[in-house]
């Protein structure tokens, strides 16, 4: 039994990490064709960075992502403060609304937004991408500051209050360092979302301003150049990288 | 020396359409530890509140040292408040929390640093000032909460039912400590909380409260011993209601007919009229239990024991179903005192002893309500 168990689990891990782990190895291989082992090189990684469009792609992406994230955690913050803090009339609709964009498929969400983005006359590339990046991130924000306010005790704006804080130091000394843990968590959830978006932003991308998934996208559609498998490797380690940094910052603010 | 400090009048409260607070009007001396007492829902936190200045009376007006602070914001009132859970900052070292209040002040950093000391000390916390909330146990977070709010040199400290999240033994170790910080530094102390043998050890003053209205206002011992009504009685301590029925007024004195027995009572405060019945209160500590060929008192037999350590609580049935509560301290001269179930005894309490209340429209309890309300207080 307890042998069925462990291959079981084996088996499991083995069908999440094989894909990965081939991806790693052949972005080393020298061969052209994906499938015969030429021997340990970074010509990939080479050709990759010589590709200046790509490169050029990589740094679009990065600035929209972090804007985005930035952009969505600091209206997600406030809408989260506002739905957990007032009563007022339509908060529940307001609330709902949320899950509405979350839950509808994104190809409907990428429709009306080109749709809208068309009917404004707004040209098509970075504002438009970040208009529609900010809108499928921030019910991801709102929620996840929201569920740290529940756990919130009432309490302390009071306490903060009562020691003679005015209600913006209050939010400024209290509130704020507080809920950083899930302001922290909210921008990372909104920078990865953004990174990896496809269909969105297959929409309401312009030539103008060309991203690293649409990139990647349109060039596998192709043939699968193995420059891609250095890339996804260079994107593996920088997910990692944001991980390990979200731990940290999670394990230090409980201390 | 008995200045007032702070005074509300007429102040009444409605949340939803529930009335939490009915005209109430209160004037709190400078110095002295008042306590709230009252069961849950009966307006004493609202109050606190109020005073605080997080709730806003819908009417009446508040006053400290005769300067109307009814719409003042709580950030500029000169009271501090120890809450509930103590609402620690979480991400605060022991030190900045203490600190929290001077720096608003903006005081400057050397006066800071002495006067958080000070506080910690006078908490016996000295060690601690670098630790996180969470690595303090619950007494120590208590004690913190209690600095925090003292190093400011409120007016007036307000407690909301700060103890309540302790443990028995911890609970009384940190009564005797409220009891000396109040002393030592001569703040006035309004203390919230809903149990009665902590208001009775710790007050000066006992303010009764039941559905947003003063029942009764008085030492502890006013409160015990001559509870204004039938609700205070059985909110403090516990309590014998017998039925007695005026059959005699001459002069100061009364009779009253109790179980049977022709009782010589002097005549309470309140009118009384021949026939009048009335609430003859005992409690369990003032009733003598008696051997069963005693000439004296109601016959009756023992239904339940409990072994107390310091005293012998029993509970004896009358003929008539009715049970009596008694409390007995152990008698040196005969270590082996006690009873078994189904003894017969006789039940008497000495004349003067006795407190008479007024019937009311609420009538006693049955003994299953009141095991039910007792549960609820546990």
């Amino acid at each position: 039994m307890r042998w069925l168990s462990r291959s079981y689990l084996a088996l499991v891990y083995l069908l999440l990490y094989v894909p990965i782990v081939v991806l790693i190895v052949f972005s080393f291989n020298d061969s052209r064709t994906g499938f015969n082992w030429g021997g340990f090189s970074l010509r990939w990684y080479e050709s990759l960075f010589n590709n200046h469009a790509m490169v050029q792609a990589m740094w679009n992406s990065l600035w929209l992502a972090l804007t985005a994230a930035t952009v969505s955690t600091c209206i997600g913050a406030l809408t989260a403060l506002a739905l957990h803090r007032y009563r007022f009339r339509g908060k529940k609709v307001l609330n709902g609304m949320l899950f509405v964009v979350m839950m509808s498929p994104e190809i409907v969400l990428a429709i009306s937004l080109l749709g809208l983005f068309l009917l404004l006359g707004l040209k098509l590339g970075y504002v438009s991408l970040l208009l529609a990046h900010v809108t499928f991130c921030l019910p991801f924000v709102v929620i996840t500051v929201m569920a740290r306010l529940s756990g919130f005790d009432e309490r302390l704006p009071e306490a903060a209050r009562d020691l003679g804080a005015s209600d913006f130091t209050m939010t400024r000394t209290v509130l704020i360092p507080v809920i950083m843990p899930a302001l922290m968590a909210g921008w990372l959830l909104g920078f990865t979302l953004s990174m990896d978006d496809v269909v969105v932003s297959t929409f309401v991308s312009g030539p103008s301003y060309e991203i690293l998934p649409l990139r990647i996208y349109s060039m596998v559609r192709v043939g699968l150049k193995p420059e891609v498998n250095a890339l996804g490797t260079l994107l593996l380690v920088f997910s990692l990288v944001m991980l390990m940094l979200s731990q940290w910052i999670l394990s230090r603010s409980k201390q | 020396m008995t200045e007032t400090l702070l005074s509300l009048s007429g102040i009444s409260k409605q949340f939803d359409d529930k009335t939490v607070l009915d005209e109430l009007s209160l004037t709190i001396d400078d110095g002295e530890f008042i306590t709230l007492l009252g069961p849950s829902g009966c307006g004493k936190t609202t109050l606190l509140r109020m005073m605080a200045g997080f709730e806003l009376p819908d009417q009446g007006t508040v006053t400290l040292s005769g300067v109307d602070i009814t719409q003042t914001p709580p950030e500029k009132r000169p009271l501090n408040t120890v809450f509930q859970n103590y609402a620690l900052f979480p991400h605060m070292s022991v030190f900045d929390n203490v600190a929290y209040g001077l720096k608003m002040e903006k005081r400057p950093k050397a006066e800071i640093q002495e006067r958080v000391e000070e506080a910690l000390a006078m908490v016996q916390l000295e060690d601690f000032a670098k630790r996180k909330p969470h690595q303090l146990s619950g007494g120590q977070q208590q004690r913190v909460a209690i600095a925090r709010a003292v190093v400011k040199r409120p007016k007036m400290l307000l407690l909301d039912e700060p103890l309540s999240a302790l443990d028995y033994k911890l609970r009384r170790t940190m009564q005797v400590e409220l009891k000396r910080l109040q002393r030592e530094l001569g703040i006035t102390f309004v203390f919230v909380t809903h149990d009665q043998e902590e208001a009775l050890s710790m007050s000066d003053r006992i303010v009764v409260l039941k559905d947003g209205r003063i029942q009764q206002l008085g030492t502890p011992r006013e409160v015990y011993e001559r509870p204004a009504n039938v609700f205070t009685a059985r909110f403090v301590g516990q309590t014998n209601f017998f039925p007695g029925r005026v059959t005699k007024i001459e002069g100061e004195r009364i009779s009253v007919d109790v179980f049977g027995l022709n009782r010589d009572l002097s005549k309470p405060s309140f009118r009384v009229a021949l026939n009048q019945s009335l609430h003859v209160l005992l409690r369990p500590e003032d009733i003598r239990v008696l051997a069963p060929d005693d000439t004296e008192g109601v016959a009756g037999k023992i239904v339940e024991r409990n072994y107390k350590g310091s005293t012998l609580d029993s509970v004896i049935e009358l003929e008539d179903g009715s049970h009596v509560m008694a409390s007995e301290f152990f008698d040196e001269d005969d270590p082996a005192f006690d009873y078994s179930i189904g003894e017969r005894v006789r039940v008497s309490w000495v004349d003067g002893w006795e407190w008479l209340l007024a019937e009311e429209g609420d009538e006693p309890l049955t003994d299953e309500e009141e095991l039910a309300a007792d549960d609820a207080e546990h």
